[in-house]
């Protein structure tokens, strides 16, 4: 199952290193890492997607506990919380195919934010699941380029994860 | 105070205590041997080879529980540090490996013996640092020496770029008395409630037992473990790393478990309804197939380590904390709740593991015309009294070692239990007779191991460290060849050296007595002889019985009930190899 780990890891070089190099010595699956700092420059946030068994997770959580840059962690899936995820979608267009596009985007909430006369450039944030159904609902052929951010999250109501 | 960074680096272990460090010169940390040479607080002892630094630093701290010290240059000298490294992290040993590396300015060009040290340990240290500027060396220092030793043991790395030790560049020198970090706040105490949990399931056990590890010796718990064992009267077994925390002639012990365990631990690890595993971590060696583990156990862990909880094998009862802590709170519930365990059950489970005992699954061919290694071990036993510090490579002999000499005490018994460093023991044992000079100091080794890390006899000479190496000579790789036997049908593919050295004249070459013991009457007087020269290192290679086999044995796939035992006591074993 997929879980999403908030780490709050200390803002020095080979941290995010340790982190993925912990995930390849021990063979856990990683699908996307996000990182930037913090409100407080000593911490950085890393936001971790990767799936497995509940025992897998389990070890995922300790051992990135274990290392000594990692100040806190929690796994979202323990809270109600809210993902989401950034993309940018670069999208061949043509006379008729542009309103169909517009459109498109408008339902999804996305915004155009660059235009030329034979492409669009679409900017959309939600949950990984609605990016993807934006991708299938479009033609497969007239994407030039789709760039993601990977999820990020944040946990529901007054609990957080900080010092 | 003002001092460089060179002379604050040194300074500064001098502040931690540090008695010794094990290290090689060059380029990267010419400052730092500048510094060395004028003082004498810290002593420096030169190895001929990075490997045998890290190994004699850990040697140095297997058998004193203090930290042990390695100094390398960069490149080659910090890579070839990384096998010792590594074995110090597999066995949670405490060791700070201070490594030159090049002037920050040109870190990244690929500059002359550049290696990406931090990088490169990364998997193999509790932590590692690249210190950047000289105003943070000494707390950096510090801060290296409170991850080594404190929660679960660890190497870590100090990386120093040549310019930090400038000696041009003085600061104010203060090093820190305590540090903190944030990020890092390893448990103590067990958690009430489980330990509660725990002793009720202990004192309703039917067939209990105690699964010791490397943790209680590392954990100096060895008090702890002897009086919790006698206040419950359950039979004790220990991992490979745990011998000597638990008494070996203590009448509760029934042997080393795991794959060349005794019949009688694993037989009782296998029908036993409660476990209580302290400071061990379910080994691949230990539990061998994991879906047959301990069927019908529950299982109570203590463990430093949350991480070593429910790893491999699921346990009922975590506890996190440190062993000696748990297990005194522990005893105090035991004798606060008056119960105890009940006798009926103890006295017909010990009956039972009486029955497997009489097995006597250590016998061998006692009749040999050919030296039998356990005989050299048992002999070895006898005229050390059983408190020598052993050290050992790895292989055959390390399991003999491990069966037949039965250590009594913790920190006797020095190997490299999780990596399975071959070359580990020259050196190890050269670090052991420094801490303990007075004591008798053995290395158990096999003419395969002793190759790879032989240079250190050297270093033996040059620093007077008189430890008797206890070659067992098979010309074989012995362990290799016994699988090559028992599972590729004999065909022994490369496990056989046929240009051995002379090791007597080796061993003389290098400024030490060489010995060579053919006939299995000659053993003991020579060991006699060997270990009444206080001074002088002596090698003794000792031509063992070339078929020889470690019994009893798990094979790989199987579990704890399905071990291979040796033929019968009193056939005889000599043979042909196929």
């Amino acid at each position: 199952m997929k879980h999403i780990i908030s780490i709050l890891i200390e803002n020095e070089s080979g941290a995010l290193s340790r982190v993925a190099g912990l995930f390849s010595a021990r063979g856990y699956n990683i699908e996307s890492l996000t990182v930037a700092p913090t409100e407080d420059p000593s911490l950085s946030r890393m936001t971790l997607v990767t799936w497995g068994s509940d025992d897998i997770i389990e070890q995922i959580t300790k051992q990135l506990n274990k290392l000594i840059d990692v100040v806190k962690l929690i796994d979202l899936e323990d809270f109600v919380h809210i993902e989401r995820e950034l993309m940018m979608v670069k999208i061949k267009t043509t006379e008729h195919t542009r309103e169909e596009i517009r459109s498109l985007a408008a339902i999804f909430r996305g915004k155009i934010i660059d235009v030329t006369p034979t492409t669009y450039v679409v900017e959309m944030t939600g949950p990984s699941s609605k990016l993807d159904a934006f991708i299938a609902a479009i033609d497969g052929d007239t994407i030039i380029e789709v760039v993601r951010s990977g999820p990020t999250g944040i946990s529901r109501g007054e609990k957080g994860l900080h010092l | 105070m003002e001092l460089n960074g060179a002379q604050i680096v040194i300074q500064s272990l001098k502040d931690e205590g540090v008695e010794y460090i094990f290290g090689y010169p060059g380029g990267a940390v010419l400052h730092l041997y500048d510094a060395i040479f004028q003082q004498d607080d810290v002593k420096h002892i030169l190895v001929r080879h990075e490997q045998g630094a890290t190994h004699a630093a850990d040697g140095y701290a297997r058998a004193t529980g203090k930290p042990g010290v390695v100094l390398v240059t960069s490149g080659p000298g910090a890579t070839n540090a990384v096998t010792g490294i590594a074995t110090a992290y597999m066995d949670s040993i405490p060791m700070v490996i201070i490594s030159g590396q090049v002037p920050s300015p040109v870190i990244g060009s690929d500059a002359f013996q550049e290696v990406d040290m931090v990088g490169i340990t990364r998997p193999c240290v509790k932590h590692n640092f690249l210190v950047k500027d000289v105003t943070k060396l000494a707390e950096t220092i510090k801060k290296a020496f409170y991850v080594a030793t404190t929660g679960r043991p660890g190497p870590v790395v100090v990386d120093i770029p040549k310019d930090i030790t400038d000696p041009r560049i003085k600061i104010p020198y203060k090093y820190p008395k305590k540090v903190s970090i944030r990020s890092y706040n390893p448990a103590v105490f067990g958690d009430k409630g489980q330990i509660k949990k725990a002793v009720d399931l202990l004192l309703t056990a039917q067939k209990p037992i105690i699964y010791s590890g490397g943790g209680v010796v590392l954990g100096e718990a060895s008090k702890e473990l002897i009086e919790f064992a006698h206040t419950l009267g359950f039979p004790v077994t220990n991992t490979l790393m745990g011998l000597g925390a638990y008494p070996a002639t203590d009448k509760q012990f029934v042997g080393m478990l795991g794959m060349h365990g005794t019949y009688e631990a694993n037989m009782a690890m296998h029908e036993s309804d409660v476990i209580i595993a302290i400071g061990a971590r379910f080994d691949d060696r230990v539990t061998g197939k994991l879906d047959e583990f301990c069927p019908y156990a529950q299982i109570i862990h203590i463990d430093i380590d949350p991480a070593s909880i429910s790893k491999t094998v699921k346990v009922a009862i975590p506890i996190v904390g440190q062993v000696k802590q748990v297990l005194d709170q522990m005893l105090e519930i035991i004798r606060e709740s008056k119960k105890k365990p009940s006798k009926k059950a103890l006295e017909s489970w010990w009956n039972q593991i009486d029955q497997w005992r009489a097995v006597k699954c250590l016998e061998y061919d006692r009749e040999s015309r050919l030296i039998k290694p356990q005989y050299v071990i048992e002999q070895l036993y006898e005229v050390t009294k059983g408190d020598a510090y052993v050290t050992s490579d790895v292989g055959q002999h390390q399991m003999w070692a491990a069966q037949y000499y039965p250590f009594d005490k913790p920190r006797r018994w020095i190997n490299s239990g999780g990596l399975g460093t071959m070359g580990f023991g020259l050196p190890a044992a050269i670090g052991v007779k420094l801490a303990f000079p007075d004591s008798e100091v053995a290395c158990v080794t096999g003419d395969a191991s002793i190759q790879m890390c032989i240079q250190e006899l050297s270093t033996a000479l040059q620093y007077k460290t008189p430890v008797k190496i206890i070659n067992l000579n098979n010309s074989y790789m012995g362990m290799v060849r016994q699988w090559q036997e028992f599972s590729y049908e004999s065909r022994y593919s490369h496990s056989y050296m046929d240009t051995i050295p002379e090791f007597v004249k080796l061993a003389e070459a290098y400024g030490h007595v060489g010995m060579r013991i053919d006939k299995p009457e000659e053993v003991r007087p020579a060991l006699e002889e060997a270990f009444a020269m206080k001074d002088r290192t002596v090698f003794l290679d000792i031509l063992t019985d070339r078929t020889e086999n470690v019994y009893p044995m798990i094979e790989s796939g199987k579990g704890h009930h399905d071990m291979t035992l040796r033929v019968a006591p009193g056939t005889s074993t000599d043979r042909e190899l196929a």
